[in-house]
């Protein structure tokens, strides 16, 4: 997995409520055995009309085809489990988003994939995604180390995370990796589980 | 010197803990000081879809699957419901997943397997879905397991390779809620018109970050097919996972399941999971609170789950909403759905009726809309379908002649899968196409591009195919 570290580029900004995962990937692409090459699906029927048109979607707009941030609205990410949903907005060259809140399963998603999903105030999107809003001479940059992000205009502000998710976001850890080193463990509960629940160690 | 015994103070009673906070606590493999722990995963269910990067991630690493025999695979997403042939990128889907079997030794129901269905359907069905256990799926509607008692949640690619690698998965404990609705459903109310009016109260985030712990009476006297409807769509209020307390109706329904515990086991398991309800006096850090009397027959009218009224209201107005995110969200609804502020839901016409999916696809479920359908007509100009939830689903309904009750009536009768909950397969909304569905998400284009979904019960979408409108299933009994 790709460290984050620091990021600088222009945020696009998406208001919307509830963007749900099946909008930020539809079935159609999920139907693929690999984890690349999913950005033509990024937002699909958002960005192409039935018959193939662009239709000026934020990510299309010149202003904001380089993005790397995506200021949203919130419950991003909510509905499927697909991780397909990452994979698009990475092969876009997204690699953080800023909202109030995300929901669970899609918020666990991006750490495993090197994107970085901040949680802030309704007060500061509201004021990111007026930042956002000035297109591309807006660069956004995200500090994960002092957890800050600062603004176009220089003014800073201060961010929560977890700090184990932090730790393995700047590292790049492998999470499989870690939990192997932890294999006695596992070996160990296992055997107490055999014991005690034997039933679980039958089927399937 | 004397030793003088210290006066012992009495031992700590236990706190009093959770359902969920028993099944968490019993599967704690290692905990940081952060909180964060390392969780044993007891059944891992896998389908082709959010499989095959996870498998691929094995093979690169050199690593195996740490216990296929905890782990139960099947295709369900991208199969067709007619004898025709798949299209070429989800026949490749399926047959990576059977190759991925092959190679990794998991445990699998191929497509010539009459046990073969919805993952969700068929954990529950074989008895691999039990009280106690801790359950993930690289799907959100992985919830549904939690009608037993067990922690079962969605996870996603990575998460799935992590499981299938070390047989657990790094976590914070959830809060906890519960949700209670007291009293018995009135006539013509089932579970699908609970779980959407609990969505419609909670909101679409209101669960986020929560463990929801379903109780009160209208909850116990559901049977294990209600109770699945209702935590399979915790998801959609933003939940991780649904819990329900295991009780006799749940030991009854696994006893002599092919993968239930037996005789000796079946005693040991029956002692310990009839101390898995929340104790008395066990806090939760929210609750909500409901009585069945107040909940009538519902339906989605926009294109959130939480869009969810009685059957009797109208087609609400953005002016009137409470919010301005609301506001903005229900006109996008209203704009994609072609819809009118104060239309009554009883006039909105339908195209298309689907019935199925992990949400409605069990026994009960055909039972109940057979009941409005025999001796009826679908309404012409309507399309309608009914798409068992897995093999020995439509096998049991076809003992029973509820697929010539459908046939008769005017419904396709179709073989088991996924089918147009999320038109991965052929099965999909036409764009403009309304839909009386029983599935559980009317996400813009989740049925199909342009394709307008109402969520209902399996009743209710009878009634609606019958109607050819939506309609009020109480009308028909």
């Amino acid at each position: 997995m790709e460290k984050f570290t620091t990021l600088s580029g222009v945020a696009a900004p998406l208001p919307m409520v509830n963007v749900d995962t099946d909008m930020i990937i539809p079935k159609q692409f999920l139907k693929t055995i690999k984890r690349t090459g999913l950005k033509d699906g990024l937002f699909y029927e958002m960005r192409w009309t039935a018959d193939g048109q662009k239709k000026d979607f934020i990510l299309d707009q010149p202003a904001y085809q380089n993005a790397k941030i995506i200021v949203a609205g919130p419950n991003f990410g909510c509905g499927s489990s697909r991780e397909h949903a990452p994979w698009a907005l990475l092969d876009f060259g997204i690699r953080c988003i800023i909202s109030e809140d995300f929901a669970d399963i899609f918020y666990n998603n991006c750490f495993k994939n090197g994107i970085l999903p901040i949680k802030v105030s309704k007060e500061i999107i509201a004021r990111l995604m007026d930042d956002a809003s000035r297109g591309s001479n807006a660069i956004i940059e995200i500090d994960l180390e002092k957890q800050e992000i600062k603004g176009p205009d220089g003014g800073t502000v201060h961010f929560e995370i977890d700090a184990f998710r932090k730790k393995c976001l700047i590292e790049g850890l492998d999470d499989i990796g870690l939990t192997l080193e932890k294999k006695s463990s596992i070996d160990d509960f296992e055997s107490r589980q055999k014991d005690s629940q034997p039933w679980l160690h039958t089927a399937s | 010197m004397a030793f003088r015994k210290k006066a012992a103070s009495p031992p700590e009673p236990p706190k009093p803990r959770t359902l969920f906070e028993k099944v968490w606590d019993a599967h704690v493999v290692d905990r940081q000081d952060d909180g964060t722990c390392v969780i044993y995963v007891d059944r891992h269910l896998v389908h082709e879809v959010t499989s095959p990067q996870a498998f691929e991630g094995l093979r690169m690493t050199g690593r195996k699957v740490r216990r296929p025999e905890a782990t139960i695979a099947v295709a369900d997403h991208n199969t067709p419901t007619t004898t025709g042939a798949m299209d070429d990128e989800s026949r490749i889907q399926v047959e990576t997943l059977e190759s991925n079997v092959a190679e990794f030794g998991v445990p699998y129901f191929d497509m010539n397997d009459a046990r073969r269905g919805i993952v969700h359907v068929i954990g529950p069905e074989q008895g691999l879905t039990l009280p106690g256990m801790t359950i993930v799926c690289g799907d959100s509607h992985t919830s549904t397991h939690g009608a037993f008692g067990a922690l079962a949640f969605g996870i996603g690619t990575s998460e799935v390779e992590h499981v299938l690698a070390t047989q657990t998965l790094i976590q914070k404990p959830a809060k906890n809620m519960r949700v209670a609705v007291e009293g018995s459903l009135p006539i013509g109310v089932t579970a699908k018109d609970v779980i959407l009016a609990i969505i419609g109260r909670l909101g679409t985030a209101g669960g986020t970050g929560y463990v929801v712990e379903y109780a009160g009476r209208a909850i116990r006297e559901m049977t294990m097919e209600g109770r699945m409807t209702v935590c399979n769509m915790s998801i959609e209020a933003g939940a991780r996972a649904g819990l329900i307390a295991p009780d006799e109706t749940t030991f009854k329904y696994l006893d002599g399941r092919p993968f239930s515990p037996k005789g000796g086991a079946w005693d040991l398991a029956l002692g310990q999971w009839r101390r898995l309800p929340s104790d008395r006096n066990a806090t939760f850090d929210s609750q909500l609170d409901l009585l069945a009397s107040d909940i009538p027959p519902m339906v989605t009218w926009g294109t959130s789950p939480q869009d969810a009224l009685p059957i009797t209201d109208v087609i609400p107005d953005p002016a009137n909403a409470p919010d301005e995110n609301r506001r903005e969200a229900w006109a996008r609804s209203l704009a994609y759905m072609g819809l009118t502020p104060g239309t009554r839901l009883v006039d909105v016409p339908i195209d298309r009726v689907f019935i199925g999916s992990c949400t409605n696809g069990r026994i009960e479920d055909l039972r109940a809309a057979a009941e409005i359908a025999r001796g009826r007509k679908v309404a012409a100009g309507v399309s309608a379908m009914v798409v068992p939830g897995s093999g020995l689903v439509k096998a049991e309904a076809e003992k029973e002649g509820l697929d010539k009750i459908f046939i008769e009536a005017g419904f396709e009768w179709r073989l088991q899968g996924c089918s147009m909950c999320l038109a991965m397969n052929a099965d999909r909304l036409e764009p403009g196409q309304r839909c009386a569905s029983t599935s559980n998400r009317n996400f813009e284009g989740r049925q199909g591009r342009g394709g307008r979904t109402h969520l209902v019960s399996p009743a209710m979408a009878v009634a609606a195919a019958i109607r050819g409108t939506l309609a009020d299933v109480r009308d028909f009994q």
